[in-house]
């Protein structure tokens, strides 16, 4: 036994100079899986930047009635088209005298809800359709799958104006076409990771232990499984904000007066004759939110992969 | 076909009743294939398997890839589903209604798998892993967090240490003895080692068996080693069981089997391995070709393609398990043991 | 391989089926009947009826969609609402405008992107790698309307260099090879190959990066191969996915094209989509996101085969 201990101790030093951790021989608590990824995600400092750029963006559109300086819908006929500088008006006003800092702020409320709402809600629906499919196999699996190939089968975008088209633009339309477009994807990557956790080795312990399919999933699969389909749902995020913008910008989405970057990018597309720099400003702002969520998902994916 | 009673059985340990008795074990898998994915044939992985494990006893059981060592193991906890044959624990039926459950099963007899590091799951600390199965079985939380310790130092890993590690933390020998521990948290009476230190260092490997004996002697513990390694099986096993190709060619005490084996796979088997005596060289290799595949296996004696002894009755019958020896618990599948078999090599039939 | 050439086509058979339910059932997704975007609001009962049973929408709904499916088969999608001429009729030019823009918009980023990406990654780690994948992300995050606008104003207000809307030909739909049509396509097809250029840039990288990191380019190299041997090898290992990749990117391109061509008034299918949208033309919509996404089942067919001969890795048979 004593010879085991000693062997041991190399072993567990060895062991601990392999990874690399600076674990002392005082901690004798490790880090839980997602402490670890916040550790590593803390020193990527592209991550944070990005991160602390979103944050920053949400609270403005959160707070937008106390931040922003006018009434967003409140027009001027004297102050079209007013240019980026001009006084009282921080970025310029758009082609009905309307401010556009506040519409921005107030635009970027819809915008990012339009946009994020979708990928959770296909979140919920596509990921509990793929792991379960991804679980249970068999003809279940295929049926399931089949019947997401169909929807997969359309180029998305052209699958959201086309039910965009037919529901007719408003709110909840929008935000229904894209959680529709976005459950087949959703689907198949949990259905793909799920079959893939379902062959590894511990699952087939955790059987053998005597566990039930509904504990295995709870305990063992879950786990494993919602790391990266969450990964997937942020890559994701930036798809669903362009489209949804998208789907503004044709008219399909939210309807005017209401403030939205997209559908403010096509009423001021008449405007760039006058005004280019107010007219492009709705876009700067989905680019550098689609940008930073991409970004940030991209760094959350390598802190998540612990062989790195 | 069994040709062993149950009552010779006894002479070597107390009970009646062997701890595990396996008879007519049989699972072919269907090969897809063609324009539908039609099951267009079977591979015959485990064919007519049967053998009893007695209590107390370390039965090996080695073969080459393929041979079905691997299926067998789980066939027997019941993670595959047999397609024909029946598995007795303690004497009862696994699976009928007057034996025991699969649930039951899965008590008493438990598993080690070959790779230490998919056999843990990633995200639970390593005392949660060893503590699930008692909890699966009703056991408190508390309770299964004791044992959970308990059995850490058992297996010379330090509770305190090692308690909260994550798999990816801990070295491949200290998560092997993480999944012995996790073993033996349901205080089972038989452990299936699966290849269980073939992926280890060596010098790993050596204290992981001994670490596996001491425990035999402390829980009074029963195994089912299997390995393709014919020096560790050696080593660690009372009895050995060698299968080619889905098929037990020999059973026996394992030196009996070592020193003196009687089928012609287990002497090439034993002859390929090198000597540490340069004097002993060998020029040609005792076994030739590679196994025919188990999807259309050879008729009759399935080792006949690769034997030097093979003939016609070879083809014609296939042979089953025969007692060599009453006493000694020898049996082989091989025509040229059974006098009257039609063999040349065997001996003239006993009966008149 | 030819079980799975035959397999893999009987399986988009059911799918393109599944599409087409998908693509006449839109029709009914909307609140109301479907009639009433056709008929004018003052019309009788009588005239409504009469428009019903002539357009066949008094029949049970299976039955209208076989009815719809036969002709539809023939390439009949029954006439515009607008313009009363055949769909059929409308459709054709202006897929062919659209496909120009895609065909177009796909070499340009497959050649940039492949040539990128490659160079990225054999020069891994340094900043011309970092300065490639930054370019890449940036193209995918980017909404590619707003890149068109932006390169409206650049080169059209600012510079008045090229046409900031309108194909070249005035109000026609012809395409003709002069000065005028390609100075119209030059922002269309740049907007449009942004984001296939970044998808594409970041799949050559991380195909390249993976073969350059297998032992048999080692081995390729210890045995004196030269480096443009081994790049040729390289090239043909890291081509099948990042050709897959490019396939479903052309296909996309057809179907999305409708941002960019609104932007730029291009008379292509998305344009004529969107008009369909607003004047509630059903027939064109039909016939328009049909075609359309039989072409992507298509497309995905031919992606999903010269993959598999491609790549001997992937199961086949």
């Amino acid at each position: 036994m004593v010879e085991m201990k000693t062997l041991d101790m190399r072993e567990g030093a060895q062991g601990r100079r392999q990874q690399g951790e600076e674990i002392t021989v005082g901690s004798l608590r490790a880090r839980s899986y997602w402490m670890m990824v916040w550790v590593r995600l803390r020193r990527d400092p592209v991550s944070m930047v990005c991160g602390v750029i979103l944050i920053l963006i949400a609270l403005a559109s959160i707070f937008a009635p106390w931040l922003a300086p006018h009434d967003p819908y409140q027009t001027s006929v004297f102050k079209r088209l007013a240019p980026i500088g001009s006084p009282n008006y921080l970025l310029g006003a758009d082609e009905l005298g309307r401010d556009m800092l506040s519409r921005l702020l107030y635009g970027g409320r819809v915008s990012l809800f339009v946009g994020l709402f979708p990928v959770v809600g296909a979140l919920l629906v596509g990921g509990t359709a793929g792991i379960a499919a991804g679980f249970v196999g068999g003809r279940t699996n295929m049926l399931i799958m089949r019947l997401m190939d169909v929807f997969y089968a359309f180029p998305s975008v052209l699958l959201a104006i086309a039910i965009s088209g037919a529901l007719g633009a408003g709110f909840f339309n929008v935000i229904l076409s894209l959680t529709l477009i976005l459950i087949p994807p959703i689907a198949r990557v949990s259905e793909s990771v799920t079959t893939q956790v379902r062959t590894y080795d511990f699952v087939e312990a955790a059987r053998a232990s005597g566990a039930g399919s509904w504990t295995i999933i709870r305990v063992h699969v879950l786990s494993n499984v919602l790391g990266p389909i969450f990964i997937y749902a942020t890559s994701l995020m930036s798809f669903s904000i362009i489209v949804a913008s998208g789907l503004s910008f044709l008219g399909l989405g939210v309807t005017p007066p209401t403030a939205d970057w997209g559908l403010m990018l096509s009423t001021l597309r008449q405007s760039i004759w006058v005004n280019p720099y107010v007219a492009a400003l709705p876009g700067a702002m989905i680019f550098i939110t689609s940008l930073c969520f991409n970004l940030l998902s991209d760094g959350l994916r390598s802190a998540m992969d612990m062989r790195l | 076909m069994m040709t062993v009673h149950p009552e010779r059985a006894a002479g070597r340990s107390e009970r009646e009743q062997p701890l595990l008795a396996v008879r007519g074990l049989r699972k072919y898998f269907p090969v897809k294939g063609g324009l539908f994915n039609r099951s267009v044939a079977m591979v015959q992985a485990v064919d007519e398997v049967s053998f009893e494990v007695r209590e107390g006893e370390v039965l090996g059981i080695v073969g080459e890839s393929g041979c079905g060592k691997s299926t067998t193991a789980r066939l027997l906890m019941r993670l595959i589903e047999p397609d024909a044959g029946e598995v007795s624990f303690d004497g009862a039926a696994v699976g009928t209604r007057d034996g025991i459950s699969t649930k039951e099963l899965r008590r008493q007899v438990q598993m080690v798998f070959q790779d230490s590091y998919s056999s843990l799951n990633p995200r639970l600390p390593v005392e949660d892993t060893i503590a699930f199965g008692p909890i699966v079985h009703g056991i408190g939380r508390t309770e299964a967090k004791e044992r959970a310790y308990r059995l850490l130092g058992e297996v010379g890993l330090d509770p305190q240490r090692f308690g909260r590690r994550y798999p990816h933390e801990l070295s491949g020998g200290q998560r092997q003895r993480i999944n012995i521990a996790r073993a033996l948290a349901l205080r089972p009476k038989l452990v299936l080692l699966d290849e269980a230190v073939s992926a280890l260092d060596k010098s790993v490997e050596a204290q992981v068996l001994n670490l596996l004996l001491d425990l035999k002697k402390e829980f009074s513990l029963t195994y089912l080693f299997i390995s393709h390694d014919l020096s560790v099986v050696h080593y660690i096993s009372d009895r050995v069981l060698v299968m080619y190709l889905g098929k037990i060619v020999e059973i026996g005490p394992v030196d009996l089997v070592y020193n003196c084996p009687v089928h012609p796979y287990t002497r090439a088997l034993l002859l390929s391995r090198p000597s540490m005596d340069p004097g002993d060289r060998k020029t040609e290799p005792p076994l030739s070709g590679d196994p025919p595949t188990p999807i259309n296996p050879p008729s009759g004696c399935r080792f006949r393609t690769r034997c030097a002894y093979a003939e016609e009755v070879c083809e014609r019958i296939e042979p089953t398990l025969f007692e060599l020896d009453e006493h000694r618990n020898h049996q082989t599948a091989c025509h040229m043991a059974v006098p009257g078999s039609g063999h040349s090599k065997a001996a003239a039939s006993t009966t008149a | 391989m030819v079980y799975y050439i035959i397999r893999r086509v009987l399986y988009a058979i059911p799918i393109a089926l599944g599409v087409s339910i998908i693509c006449f059932s839109l029709v009914y997704l909307g609140p109301g009947d479907p009639i009433q975007a056709v008929m004018p609001d003052e019309a009788s009962e009588a005239e409504t009826q009469r428009i019903r049973v002539a357009y066949g929408f008094d029949k049970p709904i299976p039955i209208q969609y076989l009815l719809w499916l036969n002709r539809a088969v023939q390439g009949d999608f029954g006439n515009s609402l607008q313009h009363n001429r055949p769909v059929i009729a409308e459709l054709i030019p202006a897929l062919q405008n659209t496909f120009r823009l895609a065909v177009f918009a796909a070499t340009l980023s497959f050649l940039i992107a492949f040539v990128a990406g490659g160079i990225a990654a054999y020069r891994n780690g340094t900043w011309i790698d970092k300065s490639v994948t930054a370019f890449a992300i940036t193209g995918v995050s980017v909404p590619h309307y707003w890149v068109a606008i932006i390169l409206v104003i650049i080169f059209a207000v600012e510079l008045g260099m090229l046409p900031a809307i309108g194909m070249g030909s005035g109000s026609s739909r012809d395409w003709a090879w002069d000065l005028d049509h390609v100075k119209a396509l030059v922002m269309p097809v740049i907007a449009l190959s942004m984001i296939p250029m970044g998808i594409i840039m970041r799949t050559t990288r991380a195909s390249v990066l993976e073969v350059l990191s297998q032992d048999y380019v080692e081995t390729l190299r210890s045995k004196g191969l030269s480096e443009l041997n081994v790049l040729r090898h390289v090239i043909r290992n890291a081509s099948p996915t990042v050709l897959a990749v490019t396939g479903l990117q052309f296909g996309h391109l057809l179907g999305g094209s409708i941002l960019i061509e609104t932007v730029f008034v291009w008379p292509g299918s998305g344009l004529l989509l969107n008009e369909a949208i607003f004047k509630r033309d059903v027939p064109i919509l039909q016939g328009t996101v049909l075609v359309l996404a039989i072409f992507f089942v298509f497309v995905n067919l031919i992606v999903d085969i010269m993959q598999t001969w491609l790549d001997p890795r992937i199961k086949r048979g």
